[in-house]
């Protein structure tokens, strides 16, 4: 398998999970797995729906603490963490949730501000100016005395987009970031991310599962199912891969590995069953 | 299944209830920072909670004063004390009337709204967005809406009292042709600023916050689905109700 970032090496690795385990009730999510990051790279998370995609961006952001095994953003442990020193860790760290999770009684202007007002002891006008230099970015300066519900979702979530990275962050987490975009927004989208990433020289993680769209941002790309990463490497490496569950997912193929039916039992039995 | 059982087993959830209720809101209160207590957020919340429940204050109150002075008025009027009309009416409205009834409004219009807020917001991952900030959610959100309420129902009771006090002059002055004198002075005479119309207020800060503290617990801990979030509501007004009328027997034994 090609893979240049196994989590034993991890001089590069931005983010690091080590030998996680982690179960939800009854039910292991994770186990026993690792996952490197690599630095200053976009990296799309891909998997099929409920593989743990989201349960990895939790690790990553000390929402979810580990059964076993390690999480490390940087030098830093992010599972020890606890409190204030939980709370600096994320201020490092810019997240853009699925659906954007702006909050609906602020404006778009005060959304993107605040973070700085809580964090930062900038006066007004530099705030101001900083809001607004964001908002650029996006595209969406002229919306900033508007409310989110006066917006289209795909413009909602470039304003979460501006708030997330409010705080100039050296990682960035994307949930889904194109689900049920047009076109246009999620062309936008996904120039966006690659800009932000180049502007700002930070690391960036998409979680995703737009196999058309990973080609066009992405670096490097590591495909997750049945709890661990079955291949990992750059989108054209795993376009090729022979791996069969790969195969499955970038080609999009109904039944394989991951299988169409829940599982049951033969279809006969059940039917004669009921006639008995 | 025996009685013991079921009785035991009706009652354990309301108990576990209860204490996942009391553990919230001591975490809100162990995480509160007085330095840091967000004054401007405190008084949009007094605002909202407040300013949406006028209305309905103003007309309950008003409805609540003339009916109450039509009962006592025909009945008082029969044994030759329709003098005491006023006594009866600022009395029952300062003790009990005004704080309860207002707490109970205040509750189906207030407190419903603060529950399906937190609800949604839990639902929109805006609570999720708020911790991934590095911006703790019950500083934010919780606790600015705890203090709201405790501010903003005796203000309400206030408003309440003087509604229901103009409905009894209405009724007993304008329409029964009472002598507005006797009317004011007896009400003067036996009612005291202390014991009944402070008492009142205290009575109301208490409920104030009891309503603030369930419609906020239960928004937070509702399912984020429509169905959670519609369940909360709903629990947030049966619960605020009774949780009122225990406490105001409670308060009352001490106070009397």
């Amino acid at each position: 398998m090609p893979d240049t970032l196994a989590a034993s090496d991890s001089s590069a690795a931005a983010i690091r999970l080590d030998n996680v385990t982690l179960a939800r009730g009854d039910r292991a999510v994770l186990t026993g797995f690792s996952l490197a990051i690599p630095a200053g790279k976009v990296t799309a998370v891909m998997g099929p729906s409920g593989c743990g995609k989201t349960t990895v961006l939790k690790l990553i952001t000390g929402q979810l603490r580990p059964d076993k095994g390690q999480v490390w953003v940087g030098d830093i442990e992010v599972n020890r963490l606890r409190g204030a020193d939980l709370n600096a860790l994320r201020r490092d760290i810019g997240v853009l949730l699925q659906n954007g999770a702006l909050f609906t009684d602020l404006t778009c202007f005060d959304n993107v501000a605040l973070p700085l007002r809580e964090h930062t002891k900038l006066p007004e006008p530099l705030i101001r100016r900083l809001v607004l230099l964001k908002l650029q970015t996006v595209g969406l300066r002229g919306a900033a005395a508007l409310y989110p519900r006066e917006l289209s979702g795909g413009m909602n979530r470039r304003v979460a987009m501006a708030r997330a990275m409010a705080l100039d962050p050296a990682v960035m987490l994307y949930d889904e970031p194109f689900a049920g975009l047009d076109p246009i927004s999620l062309g936008a989208s996904v120039r966006l991310i690659r800009e932000i990433n180049g502007a700002l020289g930070i690391t960036s993680v998409v979680i995703t599962h737009d196999v058309a769209e990973v080609q066009k941002f992405a670096d490097h790309c590591c495909i997750i199912a049945e709890g661990r990463v079955v291949a990992s490497g750059t989108p054209d490496q795993l376009l090729d891969s022979d791996q069969e569950v790969v195969r499955q997912f970038m080609r999009g193929l109904p039944d394989g590995p991951v299988p169409f039916h829940f599982p049951a039992r033969p279809l006969a039995d059940e039917l004669l069953a009921e006639r008995a | 299944m025996t009685p013991s059982s079921l009785g035991g087993r009706l009652l354990a959830e309301p108990i576990r209830e209860f204490g996942r209720a009391g553990i919230f809101l001591v975490t809100a209160f162990a995480r509160m920072r007085f330095g840091r207590l967000q004054l401007g957020e405190i008084l949009r919340q007094v605002y909202f909670v407040g300013a949406r429940s006028l209305v309905i204050i103003v007309i309950c109150g008003f409805f609540v004063g003339l009916v109450l002075t039509l009962q006592t008025h025909d009945t008082l009027t029969r044994f030759g004390a329709g003098d005491a009309v006023s006594t009866v009416l600022a009395l029952s409205l300062f003790r009990e009337l005004a704080p309860v009834l207002t707490a109970i409004l205040f509750a189906g219009r207030a407190g419903t709204s603060i529950t399906a807020e937190i609800g949604l917001m839990k639902a929109t991952e805006q609570l999720d967005a708020l911790d991934l900030m590095a911006i703790d959610p019950m500083e934010r959100i919780v606790q600015p809406r705890l203090l709201a309420g405790v501010l903003a129902v005796p203000a309400l009771v206030m408003v309440f009292n003087v509604t229901a006090l103009l409905g009894g002059v209405f009724f007993s002055v304008y329409l029964m042709g009472s002598d507005p004198i006797v009317f004011w002075s007896k009400m003067q005479a036996s009612v005291e600023l202390g014991k009944d119309f402070m008492g009142g207020l205290l009575k109301s800060a208490v409920f104030g916050f009891l309503v603030s503290w369930l419609a906020v617990y239960f928004g937070w801990s509702a399912k984020p689905t429509s169905e959670g979030v519609a369940l909360a509501t709903t629990q947030t007004v049966i619960t605020s109700a009774i949780a009122v009328l225990l406490m105001d027997f409670v308060l009352t034994a001490f106070m009397l």
